[in-house]
């Protein structure tokens, strides 16, 4: 009805014809152009011309809406960008036992810790002051990361620097208490919004950021040799 | 022989201007447009201090497109050279460094000016029947800014610039289920990069300049066609002398405020100048520190603020908790809460004209209720805004009492209820209010 009324006032407007206000206008396109005939000549709907509007209209809004696709998708990622999000080659041999490094992969830090046996033991006995000590948000990490340790070697963690609240780079306090407090058993504090997360990057309670750090997809190549941006059931 | 004297002199240029206004009238309403607007619009004559903030920010606009043009002279939209080319503007370009603090500084005055004529909408019912749609236009203009202040910020690639945008941006992917699409098609790239720079410079200079001015044009225009309220938020065109039309209480706006408004600018110039020559940074509130260092993705700086104007809306999207998730139905944890609540927090001003319930429009007829949750809000806004410039420990933790919240973010919680209880609650306590008896014709 309503684009009736507006199809209406355009035809009035184009000075072709006029339109019948008629009191009980009836549904059906029959009955309509019964009606219309039976009224005077000069205010009659031309419903053919009527419809040939709404088509018309129809197809040019389409096709406007066609015209806007390419403009929307030139503000997606380029093909530069996305070479440059190619996976990275990383040898984490040199790393030593309690340190971590930091590679650069879609422009993102993505760090590589290399935990001892006291940080790996520690991992599993604060679950209870975690938001989600056992990864069940999937979209933290692959599958086969699932897990406390959140990792594929248990000493060698791989994830996004990036904190889940809003994408701040959180600090390293990689070594218990010291200026973190003395409850403090290793692992990362945002300077943004205070979150703090565990050295398997697991978010801890009161917290602003919502989940755990990311793990981002990766394998190994060799023993040393780490690729980071692939997927391990992917052929690379 | 016959000696002009030089009162003929002058009649005869006189003549050849009104034949030059003749043939342009005849070709373009250029006289009757000046009528309208300036030397025949009558505007009531008991505006006060609170009126100037109008044509402040219109000099203001003026002023930011005019320093604009000339940076965009000298600045380059590339990430590898955007930071050197603003110091090279800063340090090289002859009055380089006077035209990027006037830009640098008036985005802040932008702001100062158009809270305050904001906050002249409210406390003289600016906004109420039949002024909505100037206050919906307004509240386009403000948006607008607030557009043109992020992507402008991000232009001289500092830390502060990188990463406050990548905060901004990140906000968008808290949108449930398209929101990391939206952001990654905002940036371009899947972080914050030269492809992001080149597109809100864009944006900066070309695509919200135009909305801006629009929006302005179609403020000035809705506010001619109803005639402009005043500090009594009585109806002038109500009372009109028989004989010429013209409202009792309305005098032209041209000389009368044209002349009272360059005071404003004159006094608005001063305070203007001595902030650009003696304290351009603020002490950190203007131009931050961290923005005095090149963007480095890798490495965030140790505390992230926006800049004052953005606090009161930034401490919002901080007091909100996330939402948990709802594991068994698979519902992810989520920052949209804090998101939503921040969008609401700057929407909600367009919902003012028909939350108002009030029998009269202007604080002078109020009663103590209405004022009361007024200077309410007005605290919240201030303290709210303090807050955002500020660390969420700012104060401190409570004791174990309170499971050691931080005192600030407690305060923040308890300031965001009541920013949204003085819009929420409004139907209720505007109605209930005692007002006083409205007068017929404007007060002094």
């Amino acid at each position: 009805m309503y684009v009736d009324e507006l199809l209406s006032i355009l035809v009035i407007q184009s000075g072709q014809s006029k339109l019948v206000h008629e009191e009980n206008m009836s549904d059906t396109p029959n009955d309509k152009k019964k009606n219309a005939a039976q009224a005077d000549q000069a205010t009659v709907v031309d419903l053919e011309k009527r419809n040939f509007l709404i088509a018309t209209s129809s197809v040019g809004a389409l096709g406007c809406a066609a015209a806007a696709v390419p403009f929307v998708l030139s503000m997606t990622p380029s093909e530069r960008a996305k070479a440059a999000g190619a996976p990275v080659e990383v040898d984490v041999s040199k790393i030593a036992p309690g340190s971590m490094m930091t590679v650069e992969w879609r422009g993102k830090p993505v760090w590589i810790i290399n935990r001892t046996e006291e940080m790996t033991a520690e991992l599993a006995k604060h679950d209870d002051q975690l938001t989600d000590p056992s990864c069940d948000v999937v979209s933290q990490q692959p599958d086969y990361c699932k897990s406390t340790d959140r990792s594929i070697k248990p000493n060698l963690a791989v994830m996004v620097g990036i904190c889940t609240h809003l994408g701040c780079s959180p600090s390293a306090k990689l070594q218990p208490k010291g200026d973190m407090g003395d409850n403090w058993t290793g692992g990362f504090f945002c300077p943004c919004h205070g979150s703090k997360f565990d050295l398997a990057g697991r978010v801890f309670k009161g917290s602003p950021a919502p989940t755990n750090l990311v793990v981002p997809p990766h394998k190994y190549l060799t023993d040393t040799t780490l690729l980071i941006g692939v997927d391990t059931e992917d052929k690379a | 022989m016959t000696n002009k004297t030089n009162a003929d002199k002058k009649s005869v240029v006189a003549n050849a201007l009104g034949q030059g206004l003749e043939w342009v009238d005849a070709r373009f309403p250029l006289s009757s447009n000046i009528k309208a607007h300036l030397t025949e619009y009558y505007a009531p004559k008991n505006f006060n201090f609170w009126y100037f903030f109008g044509s402040l920010s219109l000099l203001v606009l003026v002023l930011q497109i005019l320093t604009g043009i000339f940076l965009t002279m000298h600045y380059k939209p590339d990430a590898m050279l955007a930071f050197a080319s603003v110091e090279y503007i800063m340090r090289d370009v002859p009055w380089g460094w006077l035209i990027r603090y006037m830009h640098s500084t008036g985005a802040s005055m932008f702001f100062v000016v158009v809270y305050l004529h904001m906050f002249r909408g409210i406390i003289y019912g600016s906004y109420r029947n039949p002024r909505e749609l100037i206050w919906l236009f307004g509240v386009g203009i403000f948006l607008c800014l607030m557009g043109e202040a992020f992507f402008g910020y991000l232009l001289p690639w500092g830390q502060m610039s990188y990463w406050g945008a990548q905060v901004i941006v990140n906000l968008f992917s808290a949108i449930p289920f398209v929101g990391p699409d939206v952001s990654e098609w905002l940036r371009g790239d899947y972080l914050v990069s030269d492809a992001t720079l080149n597109r809100f410079f864009a944006f900066h200079v070309i695509a919200l300049p135009f909305v801006l001015v629009g929006l302005v044009a179609a403020h000035i225009i809705a506010l001619h066609e109803v005639g402009s309220n005043n500090p009594d938020g009585i109806e002038i065109k109500k009372l009109k002398d028989k004989k010429t039309g013209i409202p009792l209480d309305g005098i032209p706006f041209h000389p009368y405020y044209t002349v009272k408004d360059i005071v404003g600018v004159v006094v608005f110039l001063m305070v203007f100048s001595t902030i650009i020559f003696f304290a351009p940074e603020m002490g950190g509130y203007f131009l931050e520190a961290n923005n005095f260092v090149p963007a480095n993705p890798l490495v965030t700086p140790a505390h992230i603020a926006p800049v004052w104007y953005f606090t009161p809306y930034y401490s919002i999207l901080r007091a909100v908790p996330p939402f948990p998730g709802v594991g068994f139905l698979g519902i992810p944890p989520s920052l949209f809460p804090g998101v939503a609540a921040m969008g609401l927090s700057v929407l909600i001003f367009a919902l003012l004209p028909w939350l108002d319930k009030s029998p009269v429009k202007s604080i002078r007829y109020r009663g103590r209720l209405y004022k009361q949750w007024l200077a309410a809000f007005v605290v919240s806004f201030i303290v709210l805004g303090y807050l955002g410039t500020e660390p969420s420990n700012v104060w401190g933790q409570f004791g174990p009492w309170l499971g050691n919240a931080e005192r600030a973010t407690v305060a923040a919680r308890i300031f965001m209820l009541v920013y949204f209880a003085f819009f929420i609650l409004m139907p209720w306590y505007s109605k209930k209010d005692k007002t006083l008896a409205v007068p017929e014709r404007v007060t002094g």
